[in-house]
This record gives structure tokens, sequence and C-alpha cells, in this order.
């Protein structure tokens, strides 16, 4: 636990695994850039592994100001404890005022044991981070530019805004994909510090045996447009529809969970709080209510066309645009404009 | 011989059933109209420690911080197998966030003595952090094996188990005493056992009883009701049917670090998901009308 210190960096935990930098750092430069010029301190990136020191210039061009690089055998393969530790050590010494991680399966693992020896406030999957005063009526306090850590609870039933007032640093993990990732940009500068990495045999306590990677196979954070189909499709064959809609945009295919329980489309394409968040230029939600457990996973989309014959459906209430129809007569003349418009 | 294992179980009100009832006219949930459950995953968690002990032998003893209702899931724990049910009930827990929670349980669970495996879900459902796990691995100075979808074997006081990452999986290992998290993945919790559910429906906390004896006795005066429920007390424990209580008095802690003083997070707002009418551009379902919209998207790049 350190005091509160306003002029305390912003730092990202720069999550890699076998030497490639996982998304989430990306993601997290982009939003904490933002937040480190808008409490004018320098943002600064944790990297930890072996031989891992090219990445640093990713995170640069990312938009960090500098790469705190540790570097060692001993944590070449994620494990908890001498994570933590390193950490942990960097923290005490440098009193960074927010440490963000993404809330990955590492970063979950990684960020509440960080925080718990450090005994500061941490708050799991976040959706959104800001800066903003927060005023402590029970103890008539105010305070200033505290880090607004803002995430769905409840089963995606309220939104929460969190902050820690007195034992920082302001630590979040932040959900994958809700961030755009940063553009990289090759001519910023950054400076790479070097750390020592404290780390011995007694800290490993568990041995890895065996370990099997499975690349991602759908896509659904990286396509620009998306055509989501819900229960309202009705059938596996009338998905058809929406495949030919995204190929003649160039687009991908997610579905419901309504859709994906009726077996319409695989799991890997669920969007929404159970599903993959996704944020497209534009979402073309067909046949889907517009459940919160949906939105949550798309309403940062860019543009949100929804098709859906029930004027009343809570979907039309987050969408720019919206077609009020059968979707079996809207689809057909949509792929006919799209496949013309050439 | 035999491993103490102590499953970590909340419950829950079941954010999986927001149903029209379950709404208020605003559009935002009422969370006192949902049924409380016992959390998924830590059912998957005691599932597993039950299977330690068929295996291997030891005892189960499930812990819930909570209100005296949360008895009902230590009453679910026994009629599934478990040995042991203890509430952990206090006013001074109220407000605390996981950091305080994880350290209120660490202080439990060392008074349980040894201890070889700890078994929490990975999350539960109403907060979803997956926090309280691995901050009560950190508090108890033990390691953490999170996001575990199999349990491979516990012998010579060594556990191995396949940790799901989300885009794989791997197997680890490591010397107890360890902290699981487990995923619904994991196994299939089994039903409550009949004989058992005969034997411990009965089963009360000096609680519940207190709060019956007050609905019995309406009339009475304190120090009947407080008789009343001395007796009753002492006739369930004779069979073996008291759930235990225990309060933050029970054990030695350091009261800084509980409840809403002890929390480093404080709630700066909640909004209910409302649903709010921004108002759309309406399309009509024809040619003409779908021929301009996406006309519209060429001319502003969302469409290439
Ligand atoms: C804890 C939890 C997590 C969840 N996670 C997710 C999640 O990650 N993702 C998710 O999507 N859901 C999730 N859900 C489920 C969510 O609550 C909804 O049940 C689900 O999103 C509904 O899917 P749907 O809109 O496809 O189906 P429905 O709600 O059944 O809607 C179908 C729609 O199709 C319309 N329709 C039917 N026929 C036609 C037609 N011919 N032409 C035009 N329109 C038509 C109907 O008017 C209706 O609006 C979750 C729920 C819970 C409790």
């Amino acid at each position: 636990m350190i005091e509160p210190n306003p002029k305390g960096e912003v730092w990202i935990f720069a999550e890699q695994e076998s030497g490639q930098l996982h998304d989430t750092p990306l993601e997290l430069c982009s939003k904490a850039r933002g937040l480190a010029d808008e409490l004018g301190v320098p943002l600064a990136a944790v990297l930890v592994g072996k031989g891992v020191r090219e990445l640093s210039y990713r995170l640069i061009s990312g938009g960090v100001d500098k790469v705190y690089l540790a570097e060692h055998p001993m944590v070449d393969h994620y494990q908890t404890q001498p994570y933590a530790k390193l950490l942990c050590n960097l923290i005490e010494t440098h009193k960074p005022q927010i440490v963000l991680f993404g809330a990955t399966v590492m970063g979950r693992d990684l960020a509440p044991r960080v925080a718990s020896q450090c005994r500061c406030g941490l708050t799991a999957d976040c959706t959104d981070l800001q800066i903003g005063d927060h005023e402590d009526k029970r103890a008539g306090k105010t305070y200033h530019k505290l880090l607004y850590q803002i995430r769905p609870a409840f089963g995606g039933n309220i939104i929460a805004t969190i902050v820690n007032t007195e034992r920082w640093p302001q630590m979040a993990t932040v959900r994958e994909g809700v961030m755009p990732m940063s553009v990289p940009d090759s001519k910023r500068k950054g400076q790479i510090i070097d750390v020592d990495v404290n780390v011995g045999q007694q800290d490993l306590a568990l041995r890895l045996i065996e370990s099997h990677r499975e690349a991602k196979k759908v896509n659904l954070k990286g396509a620009r447009t998306i055509v989501a189909g819900g229960a309202g499709v009705g059938s596996r064959d009338s998905f058809q529809l929406l495949w030919d809609l995204a190929n003649a945009l160039g687009g991908a295919v997610a579905g419901s969970r309504a859709a994906v329980d009726s077996g319409f489309i695989p799991r890997e394409y669920q969007v929404g709080q159970t599903g993959t968040t996704v944020r497209p230029a534009l979402y073309i939600a067909v046949g889907i209510s517009g459940a919160v457990q949906h939105r949550v996973g798309m309403e940062e989309s860019g543009k949100i066309i929804a098709i859906n014959w029930d004027a009343n459906a809570p979907i039309f209430q987050y969408a720019h645009y919206g077609i009020v129809g059968d979707l079996n007569v809207v689809l057909p003349k949509m792929i006919a404009a799209v496949k013309a418009r050439v | 011989m035999g491993y103490n294992c102590v499953v970590l179980a909340k419950q829950v009100p079941d954010t999986h059933k927001v149903t029209g009832k379950a709404m208020k006219d605003d559009g935002t949930v009422n969370r006192a109209a949902l049924p409380a459950v016992f959390n998924p995953e830590d059912l998957n968690a005691l599932e597993m420690a039950i299977q330690v002990k068929e295996r291997a032998g030891g005892t189960v003893t499930v812990m819930t911080m909570g209100l005296p209702t949360a008895c009902d899931i230590l009453r679910e724990s026994l009629y599934r197998g478990a040995d042991r049910g203890i509430l952990l009930t206090d006013r001074r827990c109220a407000g605390s966030d996981t950091l305080a929670t994880s350290y209120i349980l660490s202080c439990a669970i060392r008074h349980l003595g040894k201890v070889d495996l700890v078994f929490c879900g990975r999350q539960a459902i109403d907060g979803d952090t997956a926090q309280v796990g691995p901050q009560t691995a950190e508090k108890l100075g033990i390691p953490q094996m999170t996001y575990v979808e199999k349990l491979l074997d516990v012998t010579n006081g060594h556990i191995r188990a396949r940790r799901n990452l989300g885009h794989g999986w791997e197997v680890v290992e490591g010397a107890l005493p360890m902290l699981v998290t487990v995923t619904e993945a994991a196994n299939d919790p089994r039903p409550s056992a009949a004989r058992r559910l005969m034997r411990y429906k009965a089963a009360q906390s000096p609680a519940e009883i207190a709060r019956q004896v007050s609905i019995d006795m309406k009339q009475a005066d304190d120090a009947a009701r407080a008789a009343e429920t001395k007796k009753r007390t002492e006739a369930l424990a004779a069979r073996g049917l008291l759930l235990e209580q225990w309060s933050l008095d029970d054990f030695p802690i350091d009261f800084a670090w509980v409840g809403l003083d002890g929390s480093p997070t404080k709630v700066h707002r909640v909004q209910s998901i409302v649903l709010t009418g921004s108002g759309y551009h309406e399309v009509a379902p024809t040619d003409d009308s779908i021929r301009t919209l996406i006309h519209e998207l060429i001319e502003d790049h969302t469409i290439g």
C-alpha cells in the first residue's frame, strides 16, 4: 500500500506469452495514455519475461513513455507468485498512482494477488475508466482526480463506479476488447529501464507439466463489420442470409446467446456479457431483442443497425438505425443493395 | 492420513433469473425479488473437495460469510457430503470489499488449524470479480491454482490439475497447502443424498433458532425467549445438528482491516441499467430506403 501520490505514474501490465504481446496491453495503452495526459504524468508499462526486449518498442510506439523491463529465465513462463513479487517490489519503489491489467486469465490471476500483497483496492473487469472527483460524505472529504473504475455488476444489471480514496495505487483489471487498440506511431520515443529480478526457486510454487495452446479461430474483436443474428433468425439455414450479407460487406458473423443456445451458430461467435465484447465500426443486429447482457457486448460499436419486426424491442433504444420488419424480407434487400454498390 | 479441505461458498441472488417479475417499473432490477441460490461454481468447488475426500480421505468443511439465511447453502452442502458447515456472520463484516473479505476468511481458515486444500468457485455471479480466491491465498501465504477445469490427482501432499487458459490449457502441479479456484466445467456436482437430506434438514444455526423462537413466542419476555433458545440450541447440538456460527470475536483478527473501513475500494456511484429511448433513425423496409441507408454508410466510410 502506498499513500495517495498524485504525481505518480500511470502503469499498465504488458501481458506477453512466448514472446508475443497480448492485445490487452495495446488496448490499455490507448486508454491509459489519455488518463496519463489528463493527470499530467508519464505512462509506463511493466514487461516481464525472457528475451522480450523487442516488445518494448511496440509498447513505446503504442504510447508509453517508459518500459520497466524485467528479464530473467525464472520469469520466462508466467507464474503467480514470482510475477506478483516483482510487481509489488516495483510498486513500492516507484509508487505509481494507477496500475492497470487486462482482465484476461493471467490478469485476473495476478492482479488480486498483487493488490492483496500491497493491501490496496482492486476493481475487476472494468469496461471504462475516467478521471474525476469523489466526495466522501461520511468523512466529509473531497478527493480530486481519482480513477473512476466503471464496471457492470450484478449480472450486468447495474453499472458501478468504484474509487480508491486512501490506499493506493488505484488498481483495476480491464475487460478485453472494450477499448480500441492504440495505433502504432513509430516516431514516438520512450525509455527502457532494466529492473532487477529478485526471484528464486522458492518463489516457483507450481511446476508446469504440460500445456496446450489453441489458435483463436474466430476473430470477432478484429472485425470492422459484424452481422449478428438472434433467436429471431429461426434456424441454422436462415443464418445463411447473415453469412451472405457479411460476405458482401467483408465482415464477420456473430450471434446472441439465444442463437448459440438454439444451435444456429457455435459458441465462439457469441457476443455479450458471457461472450465476446466487440466494437466494430458497424454492428447489424438481426432478430435480436437487445437484452442488457447482449448490449454490454456491443454497445460501443460505431454504428448499430437493428432489424426486428417488433417496434418495441429494446434493441431500438440504442440502435442508430432501425428497420422494423421481417428479417427474411429485409436481409435479401440489404444484400442486393450492398452488391449493387459496385 | 487424508486431507483437510475447506470450501469457501457464497449465497448469491440468482442474477441469471432476471425475469419480468424482478424488474421494477423504472426498468431496473429489483434485487430483493431474486431468489437466493448457492453460487454455481462454489458447487463445483464443493464437489471437488468431496472427491478428494473420497479418494484420499480427510474432511470437508464448508465456510460461508453472510447473513444467517446463508445457512441454506450450509445445509445443502451437508446433504451433498460435507462434514461440517460454518456460518461466519457479524455486522462488522458489512461493507467489506474483496480485500477485507479475503482477510476475514483467511483469519477464519487459520483458526481451523491444519488445512491442506482451500477450494473456491472461480467467481460469484453477483460480482463476477474472481478476486476473493487469489486474495485469500495471498493472505494465507499459500500458492494458488486458478481456473481449474479438471482435478487430475492429489497424492503424497501434491495436487495436479488442469487450468483453463481461455485459449488452451495447462497442467500444473504443486505441493500442499494450495488454494484452488474451480470452474463450472470441472465436474457435475452431485445432487443431495436422500439419506443425508433426511438427517440434516433439521440442522440450524443459533441465529436461526433465535429467530424461530421470537416468532414462536411473540408474547414472551426476553428472558423466557433466551431460555427457550438455549434449550433448543442444546437439544440440536446433542443430536449433532447445530450449524456452527462464528463471529469476529471467535478468532484473532485486526479490526482495522475489516468492513467498510478496511476496504480500500469505495462505491462512487451505482447506476441501474435503464432502457432509455434515445431515438434512432427509422429506415423503412423498402428497396429504396435500404439502398439509401447503404449509400449513407459508404459515404461516411462506415463500410468500405
Ligand atoms: C448471466 C447472463 C449472461 C448472458 N450473457 C449473454 C451474452 O453474452 N450474449 C447474449 O446475447 N445474451 C446473453 N444472455 C441472454 C440474454 O438475456 C437474452 O436472453 C438473449 O440475448 C436473447 O437473445 P435474442 O435477442 O437472440 O432472443 P430473443 O430475446 O428471443 O429475441 C428475438 C427477437 O427476434 C425478433 N424476431 C423474431 N422473428 C423475427 C423476424 N422474422 N424478423 C425480425 N425480427 C424477428 C423478435 O421480435 C425478438 O425481438 C445472458 C443472460 C444471462 C442471465
